[in-house]
C-alpha cells in the first residue's frame, strides 16, 4: 500500500490533536555530555546556551565519569562494538555473565538476566512467569512499562490504591483461590518520589503467600545506606522475589536493564521472555562501563551520600522559598503547581533563566496534579543549587505562587 | 437511588476514592475523563460487575465511555443482564 494522501491526512489530524491538547513533546538538542551543566539548543536553530540541569536520572553523576568512560573505551577495544546477535545464539560474552553475577551480589539476589532496558524487563517478565491460574496485584501508580507487561500476561490483573496496605490486604484475601499471587510495586515512584512501604508489603506477602515484584529503577545505586535499593532502606534486603532495574539511570545512564531475583524466575525469563529472546545482547561497551560503575559504588558510598545531602538541601531551599512540595525523602522532588498551563509556563520561564526542568501534567500525572519534577544528582555542587533556587524564586514571584498551598494554588489558577 | 446504582456507586467510592479525598461521587461524576479511574485500574470494576451480576461484558463493550459515570455503568449492567436472560 502506498502512503495515500488520506492516510497522511489522518495521521496529521492525530498529530494536530496531540498539539491542541497540549501533549506534544519536543526534543531539545544537547550539545554536551550529560551532567549538572549542559549546553542546550532550544528551540531548534536557537543559539546554544549553558543551563543547570535539574531533571535528569543521572542520580550518581556517573553518566560522564572519566573512569566509566575509560572502562567503556577498554570494553570497546577488547570486546568490540556490537554482538550482532541475541544472547542465546552467539551474543553472550564473558562480561555479560560477569555483570549479571555482580548485579546479583549488589542487589542481594540469586540470579540476574540482562535486558536491553528495564522497559523490556518489565514487558517480558510477567508473561514469562505467570499464567491464567495466577493473579498480579499492582499498586495503581506503577510505571507504564509494568502496566504494558501485565497486559501481555494471561494472569488476572488487579490493583490496589497507591501504597494503601489495607486495600492490598483485601485484594490478597480476595485472591486466595489463585495458584500464585504476585504483589507488584515500584520501589521509588517516579512521579511523586515517594517510596513503597516494602516492609509492610513483604509482611503481607508472607502472610498471604504471595511473591513480591519491585521495579527499583529510581533507587538502585543510591537508596539505602549502601545504595542497594529500596529493599535495603526498608530492611527487607534478600526478601524480594523479583527486582527489575535499569543501567539507564544511576548506574551510568547508558541503557540496559535486568530481572534479578529467584533463580527459577530468572531462568523462566531466559527461556521465555520475548524482549530478551528477540533483542540483541547489551553492547559490550555498556557492559564494560556498568562493571566499572559497580566497582565505583561498591567501594564507597561517597556519591550516594552527596546525593542525599543535595536532595535534603534542595528540598530545604524550595520549602524556605515557599513552594508547595510533595513530601518525600528521595532525590525526586516534585514542585506542585496543579495547573497544567502553569507547569508549562513555569518550565519555559526557568529555561529563560538557564535552568532546565520539565513540567509534567495529565496524562503523565493525574488531572489537577501538574508539577515541575526536579531531580538531584551527585554531580550537582552546592553552587548549582544556590543558582537554581534563585531562578525558581524569580519565576515563582512572577507567577505569584510563593507561599501558596494547594488550595490557594488551585483557586488562583482555576479561572 | 435504585439498588444497582447504589452497589456500583458504593464500590467506586470504596475501590477508587483515596482516603481523605472528600470529592462527592454522583451518578454523573466523570470517573475516567475526570481522572479518578484509569483504564489500568478499571479492570477490577469490570470483574466486580461480572461476578456480582453473573454477566459477561465483552471487551468491545467495556469502553472508557461506557465506564465514565455511575449512570453509564448501570446502563451497561442492565444491557448485559437482559442479554444473559435472552440467551437462556
Amino acid at each position: 500500500m502506498s502512503f495515500l494522501d488520506t492516510v497522511r491526512h489522518s495521521y496529521q489530524t492525530d498529530i494536530e490533536g496531540i498539539k491542541t491538547t497540549g501533549l506534544f513533546k519536543e526534543e531539545r538538542y544537547i550539545h554536551s555530555p550529560q551532567s549538572s551543566e549542559i549546553e542546550v539548543e532550544f528551540p531548534v536553530g536557537a543559539q546554544i546556551k549553558k543551563c543547570i540541569n535539574i531533571c535528569s536520572n543521572n542520580y550518581l553523576g556517573l553518566s560522564s565519569h572519566p573512569e566509566v568512560i575509560a572502562a567503556a573505551h577498554a570494553g570497546l577495544d577488547t570486546r568490540g562494538y556490537g554482538m550482532s546477535s541475541v544472547r542465546f545464539i552467539c551474543g553472550t560474552q564473558d562480561i555479560h555473565r560477569q555483570l549479571e553475577r555482580r548485579l546479583s551480589d549488589f542487589l542481594g539476589t540469586e540470579d540476574t538476566l540482562l535486558f536491553p532496558s528495564c522497559m523490556d524487563a518489565n514487558a517480558g517478565f510477567f508473561e514469562a512467569c505467570l499464567n491464567e491460574q495466577d493473579v498480579m496485584i499492582a499498586d495503581r501508580l506503577v510505571h507504564a512499562s509494568i502496566v504494558d507487561g501485565m497486559r501481555l500476561c494471561k494472569a488476572m490483573q488487579d490493583t490496589y490504591k497507591h501504597s494503601d496496605m489495607g486495600h492490598l490486604e483485601e485484594k490478597l484475601q480476595e485472591h486466595q483461590d489463585k495458584r500464585f499471587r504476585m504483589v507488584i510495586t515500584d520501589g521509588v515512584f517516579s512521579m511523586d518520589g515517594d517510596m513503597a512501604k516494602l516492609a509492610e508489603i513483604v509482611a503481607l506477602a508472607e502472610k498471604y503467600n504471595a511473591m513480591v515484584f519491585v521495579d527499583d529503577s529510581h533507587a538502585t545505586g543510591f537508596i539505602g545506606k549502601t545504595g542497594r535499593g529500596t529493599h535495603e532502606h526498608c530492611g527487607v534486603f534478600g526478601r524480594i522475589d523479583v527486582i527489575t532495574t535499569t543501567l539507564g539511570k544511576a548506574l551510568g545512564g547508558a541503557s540496559g536493564g535486568c530481572v534479578s531475583g529467584r533463580r527459577e524466575l530468572v531462568e523462566m525469563c531466559r527461556q521465555r521472555a520475548r524482549p530478551y529472546l528477540f533483542s540483541n545482547a547489551v553492547a559490550p561497551v555498556i557492559v564494560a562501563g556498568a562493571l566499572k560503575v559497580l566497582d565505583l559504588i561498591s567501594t564507597t558510598t561517597e556519591r550516594r551520600d552527596k546525593l542525599e545531602w543535595n536532595a535534603r538541601y534542595w528540598r530545604g531551599l524550595l520549602k524556605e522559598a515557599g513552594f508547595d512540595l510533595k513530601d518525600g525523602d528521595t532525590p525526586i522532588v516534585p514542585v506542585m503547581l496543579y495547573d497544567a498551563k502553569l507547569a508549562q509556563d513555569f518550565a519555559r520561564d526557568l529555561f529563560d533563566e538557564d535552568v532546565y526542568a520539565v513540567g509534567f501534567f495529565f496524562p503523565v500525572v493525574p488531572k489537577g496534579q501538574a508539577r515541575i519534577r526536579t531531580q538531584l544528582s551527585a554531580a550537582h555542587e552546592k553552587h548549582h543549587l544556590d543558582t537554581a533556587i534563585e531562578a525558581f524564586k524569580k519565576v515563582g514571584k512572577k507567577h505569584g505562587i510563593l507561599g501558596l498551598g494547594k488550595k490557594e494554588l488551585v483557586a488562583k489558577f482555576a479561572a | 437511588m435504585d439498588e444497582i446504582t447504589k452497589v456500583v456507586r458504593d464500590y467506586i467510592i470504596r475501590e477508587y476514592v483515596p482516603e481523605g479525598d472528600d470529592r462527592a461521587i454522583t451518578e454523573t461524576t466523570p470517573l475516567i475523563s475526570g481522572g479518578l479511574v484509569d483504564s489500568f485500574s478499571m479492570v477490577s470494576l469490570l470483574r466486580f460487575l461480572e461476578k456480582k451480576y453473573a454477566i459477561h461484558i465483552p471487551d468491545a463493550a467495556a469502553t472508557p465511555e461506557a465506564f465514565d459515570t455511575v449512570e453509564s455503568i448501570v446502563a451497561l449492567v442492565r444491557q448485559f443482564q437482559k442479554a444473559e436472560v435472552g440467551s437462556v
